[in-house]
């Protein structure tokens, strides 16, 4: 039945979505908005048979359930919003309703039994749809960690043979992982001796994060470098030191220029002003 | 939830088997495009395993497999022998602890070394160490 | 193969370790220098651990056997080449090779080791070198 009233039901569906004041001309045209729902229908109608009305996990809803997929995905990087993305879908279902009341008109019983499956059915695939459009948004997000991630930790070559590393932001194991991974690297590829590690940028430094600057400095040392933490602010000596942390075993600095300044005395460089007068 | 999607056991009785065992962890690890850091830790971790089983044990046999939970992929190895077992795991679970002649870092480093790390020993009947490291993680 | 080569160099031994090493290889690595140091008297052994890819708890153990035996034997021992992917894995696993010498590259290991061995002549306190860190 559902099947003759294909054309039908897509004019509905269509009319009552269009009718939507949420509808978002801006982010989807009207054609392309026709044939998505188009192609749902048609896979949705194609595979619908008696036994299988309500069971989702049978093999013939597959197609259907990726077509929504696809088309939740899509919205939730286009930047749907939840309510209009869930509309798309319980649009079809009024949609279906409605043309269910026009064919059963003599029967009450029918009606309602049908309606209940339809209910149920439509029920199931909006699940559907908010799991994948949840999952798509959070492709964004991991998406977005990962590039912040990425430019959050670079190494800089302050001078031949001495890297430094600003760390911003809070330092958890994740962090101190890509910070490690990336300053290790850096050491072997430019044949650095010293790294400084900045910690101007970091927040607040508990026993966790203290324990990872700890495993840092060590990992360089393994390599042969040596690891100096500078940008360590009044504050953080106090709690450092009320928390009981064991700094000893490594070089630390108030600042980059001193962390500076000890790696040329280490490395016996020496800076000085010029006694000869400039000409220009 | 964990899916396992391949699968493959290997036998470790000598010390050629275990050579053997790291390149074809060391392939799986590369067929799933785990990072260098986490293919050596992974690596690190087999091999404390493989050398446990061989001196406590005199061998056993490895499963490895490729584990999916999620968007993420893993390696999941299975160590499993007929050894004595071990009597105390919580103290072999503890830095420094041996009954060998060794560091006793094995085990507690092996956890440290991989995202999932379970232990089950019986005394006298064997022990199963199973370990996850994810591709990213 | 199961013998690892060692080279010598003035009053260095060098060793260039090319393969992933198993138990037995390290036993005998382990046994052979100690004998080279003493039959040479070298007063310094560089590893070169650059294409090592894995270092376990038993190999991080010989390493610093290695190093403890050459001191006894008055011989300094630096490792030079670690892998970063290495460094990170002995640090978790609870390995900082207490007492070995660690440099970035063979060159920087072998000034290390000469001014090493000319503070154990001269003044032993200060002039240090700007490769010579020592892990600790």
């Amino acid at each position: 039945m559902l099947q003759k009233k294909k054309k039908n039901i897509l004019e509905l569906w269509m009319k009552n979505q269009l009718a939507d004041e949420g509808l978002r001309e801006d982010l989807i045209s009207n054609d392309e908005l026709r044939s998505q729902s188009e192609e749902l229908i048609t896979a949705l109608v194609g595979n619908l048979s008696g036994e299988n009305f309500t069971d989702l996990e049978s093999d013939e809803w597959s197609p259907v359930i990726e077509i929504l997929g696809g088309i939740a995905i899509t919205r939730a990087r286009q930047g749907f919003s939840p309510r209009e993305t869930g509309n798309f879908v319980f649009s079809l279902k009024e949609a279906l309703l409605e043309v269910l009341q026009q064919e059963i008109t003599d029967d009450p019983k029918t009606l309602f039994q049908e309606s209940l499956k339809i209910n149920r059915l439509m029920d199931n695939l909006s699940v559907v749809t908010f799991e994948t459009f949840i999952k798509g948004r959070e492709e964004v997000i991991l998406r977005q960690t990962d590039e912040i991630t990425e430019i959050s930790t670079p190494v800089i070559r302050v001078w031949d043979g001495i890297l430094a590393l600003p760390i911003i932001g809070t330092l958890d194991s994740a962090r101190t992982q890509i910070v490690m991974e990336n300053l290790l690297q850096e050491i072997v590829e430019t044949g650095s001796s010293i790294a400084i590690l900045d910690i101007s940028g970091v927040p607040a430094v508990d026993s966790l994060v203290a324990q990872h600057l700890i495993k840092t400095v060590s990992a360089t040392r393994l390599m042969g470098a040596e690891c100096i933490i500078s940008g360590i602010r009044p504050e953080i000596a106090q709690t450092v030191v009320h928390l009981g942390i064991d700094l000893s075993n490594i070089i630390t600095k108030a600042t980059l220029a001193s962390a500076l300044a000890y790696s040329f005395k280490v490395m016996r460089l020496e800076v000085k002003k010029l006694n000869t007068v400039s000409k220009f | 939830m964990t899916l396992s999607l391949s699968k493959d056991t290997i036998q470790v009785l000598k010390e050629q088997d275990v050579v053997f065992l790291k390149n074809r962890v060391k392939e799986t690890a590369v067929k799933i495009k785990m990072g260098l850091v986490n293919q050596t830790r992974l690596l690190t971790a087999c091999s404390e395993l493989v050398r446990n089983m061989m001196r406590y044990a005199n061998g056993g046999a490895c499963v490895i497999e490729v584990v999916s939970s999620g968007r993420n992929n893993g390696v999941r190895l299975t160590f499993s022998d007929k050894g004595p077992g071990i009597p105390d795991i919580s103290a072999a679970m503890q830095d420094g602890f041996s009954t060998g002649k060794s560091l006793g870092l094995g085990l507690p480093g092996t956890k440290r070394l991989v995202n999932e790390f379970d232990l089950k020993s019986k005394v006298g009947e064997g022990t199963v160490i199973t370990i996850i490291k994810w591709a990213n993680g | 193969m199961d013998k690892i080569p060692i080279l010598r160099m003035g009053a260095f031994l060098l060793v260039t370790i090319q393969v992933d090493l198993y138990d037995r290889l390290a036993l005998n690595l382990e046994a052979d220098l100690v004998q080279m140091v003493n039959k040479t008297s070298a007063k310094g052994v560089l590893i070169d651990i650059s294409a090592v890819s894995i270092v376990d708890s038993f190999m991080g153990r010989i390493i610093g056997n290695i190093a403890s035996m050459s001191k006894i034997l008055d011989a300094e021992t630096v490792v030079v080449g670690m892998q970063p992917a290495v460094a990170i894995t002995l640090i978790e696993l609870g390995l900082p090779l207490k007492g070995v010498h660690t440099a970035l590259d063979m060159e920087k290991g072998m000034n290390l080791l000469k001014s090493m061995i000319d503070l154990t002549g001269v003044d032993a306190d200060e002039d240090q070198s700007d490769d010579d860190f020592i892990t600790e």
